[in-house]
């Protein structure tokens, strides 16, 4: 909305402040936090600032002064990669399948929305009263990896929609009509067009999966994951070395998110590119 | 590009790409069952399946930390006839209605000025990236670093009393109600804006310049065409940040000091001490109640027809 003579209308500044303030918002505190995290070794949890030092980092490592904060970490890398893995590979198959139409399609979707939105506490306790009644014990790889995928895979289905709703199958038609089989058609049409779409879904498995807590504390048995080693933390640890954990999972976290979306914008202005030409 | 309408429609739930009138093809449907099946099954066994499983088990006795197979009412009467437990809900509900309430106002007005005010799609791109990037970092660290924000040396505090607005330092920021709806909103504020983004990005921008043609103020214009028009976000972000809050445990145990619980935070309680039966029971009636609400909304705005417009 905006005048003729291309003019902001004043509410623009209204917004746009307001916009400005609703970022801060997000951020500023996890700024803080960041900064924080470098504290001296006297420093509390709050400014002023006591020095810096890299010493909450370092305590980090030290097993015994916050818990086990780097084998939490690898566990939760790991888990992330194969709920990431299962995630990608199920959703974009599932996803081509509601290309066609097919009965009980509306029954997938809704189970998908319904574990989505189903408060993820509850889902743990199912899972974890489920083993309980077969009288198996829960491991973060299997109850725990199974609760992670209730979430993460119908965000997966959902991207997969979107991706295919914009999808313009005379691309398939083509390789076809040029003789490629099936097989190559997927392999050398489908999935290179839906490259972007399936770093998407890949992204939100990862992130998803790596910061996971509701549905994952119940059913994670002995090893936290960790969320939920770092929840356990601010329980129990009033230094900044909590800060510091902080800064570290979000920085692991912004790394990815990062990656991703370079990958993602590389490949559209490549497609670009090759379009142009 | 494709990354922000991915993450918009993701959170939308769009009707499934599927040519209406296209007849079924009997080879084709095989197809599609066998490629969903891997999904479904592991939908199945771990969110359906267990979710009877919670539901059966809510009828079981218990002793101690044993689960005793039978037919018993006696949790939910239980449930029902605890005053703790009641007032439990009346605290949910009301940080669901606050909540709800700020998160509408915000989202909204967020979602309006980047599809009405931001011009050029790369910047709209890149904002509504700044407003998403967020969730995808850890909800935990995002609520804890509040603490040095609202704590009685904290930032905030400081700044009033250096500003010379207080003398002494409010006591009321951290650990208490306000820092968990303040968290709250922090966390749950994009699942309104995302959905809202998106069906607003839908309104053919002609239609507001035809009502301003014919003299519609701002105020009408947003009142009689935007709102109407974003009804189906709205109501898809209603539903995710009322079931958000509603089965919150995490935000409402941590921001408050342990002074304020939820129905969701008691039933982690009941669990800790391996009393299933009663927290399967809570979380019958917490589903019972959420699909009910969320039930609501889907009747005051069908979201299926909306999407498919």
């Amino acid at each position: 909305m905006h005048s003729a003579d291309g003019s902001r209308p004043w509410t623009f500044y209204v917004f746009a402040a307001f916009f400005g303030l609703f970022v801060a918002f997000l951020y500023g505190p996890m700024t803080v936090i960041y900064i924080l995290s470098f504290q001296g070794p006297q420093g509390g949890m709050t400014f002023p600032m006591n020095g810096f030092s890299l010493e909450w980092f370092q305590s980090l490592f030290a097993q015994k002064r916050v818990g086990d904060i780097a084998g939490a970490f690898v566990r939760s890398i790991e888990l992330a990669l194969v709920v990431a893995v299962i995630t990608v590979v199920l959703s974009v198959v599932a996803g081509l399948a509601f290309r066609r139409r097919f009965r009980g399609s509306a029954f997938v979707f809704y189970l998908a929305i319904a574990s989505l939105i189903m408060p993820g506490l509850f889902v743990g306790l199912g899972i974890a009263l489920s083993f309980r009644l077969i009288g198996v014990d829960t491991r973060w790889y299997t109850s725990g990896l199974g609760a992670q995928l209730t979430w993460t895979l119908p965000f997966g289905l959902l991207i997969m929609f979107a991706v295919l709703g914009r999808f313009n199958r005379a691309y398939e038609e083509a390789a076809t009509d040029l003789g490629a089989t099936s097989w190559q058609r997927v392999r050398e049409v489908t999935l290179p067009i839906l490259l972007p779409g399936i770093i998407g879904v890949a992204l939100f498995g990862l992130t998803l999966s790596y910061d996971e807590v509701a549905r994952t504390a119940l059913g994670v048995g002995s090893q936290n994951t960790l969320p939920l080693e770092i929840w356990a933390m601010t329980t129990t640890i009033t230094s900044p070395a909590l800060y510091a954990v902080g800064a570290v999972t979000t920085a692991v976290s912004f790394v990815v998110i990062i990656t991703a979306l370079t990958a993602i914008a590389l490949i559209q202005r490549r497609r670009a590119r090759t379009v142009q030409e | 590009m494709a990354m922000t309408d991915q993450a918009a429609d993701a959170l939308l739930a769009p009707a499934a790409p599927v040519a209406e009138h296209e007849a079924i093809d009997p080879a084709g449907e095989r197809a599609s069952w066998l490629q969903v099946s891997p999904l479904v099954l592991v939908l199945l066994l771990f969110f359906g399946l267990p979710m009877v499983v919670v539901f059966v088990v809510s009828f079981f006795d218990f002793e101690r930390t044993a689960i005793i197979p039978t037919f018993i009412l006696d949790n939910y009467v239980d449930l029902f006839r605890s005053e703790v437990t009641l007032r439990l809900y009346a605290s949910s509900l009301k940080f669901a209605a606050i909540v709800w309430l700020v998160t509408l106002v915000l989202g909204f007005n967020i979602a309006y000025f980047l599809v009405f005010h931001v011009r050029s799609l790369l910047v709209q791109i890149g904002l509504f990236l700044l407003c998403t990037v967020p969730f995808l970092t850890s909800n935990i660290i995002r609520m804890i670093s509040w603490i040095p924000f609202l704590g009685r040396n904290g930032i905030f505090n400081q700044a009033l009393m250096g500003a010379g607005i207080t003398s002494q330092p409010l006591e009321f920021l951290l650990f208490s109600d306000f820092a968990v709806v303040v968290a709250y909103v922090h966390l749950f504020t994009l699942f309104m804006v995302v959905p809202i983004f998106n069906s607003m990005a839908r309104i053919d921008k002609s239609l507001l310049e035809a009502a301003r043609d014919a003299g519609a103020g701002r105020f009408r214009v947003v009142a009689e065409i935007v709102l109407p028009l974003s009804k189906s976000g709205i109501a898809l972000g209603s539903i995710f940040v009322v079931t958000l809050v509603m089965g919150d445990s995490f935000v409402v145990r941590t921001m408050s000091g342990g002074q304020s619980a939820s129905v969701v935070s008691a039933l982690q309680n009941e669990v800790a001490a391996l009393q299933y039966p009663p927290a399967a029971a809570s979380a019958v009636i917490m589903v019972i109640i959420v699909t009910l609400m969320v039930a609501g909304i889907l009747r005051l705005v069908d979201v299926r027809k909306e999407l498919v417009r």
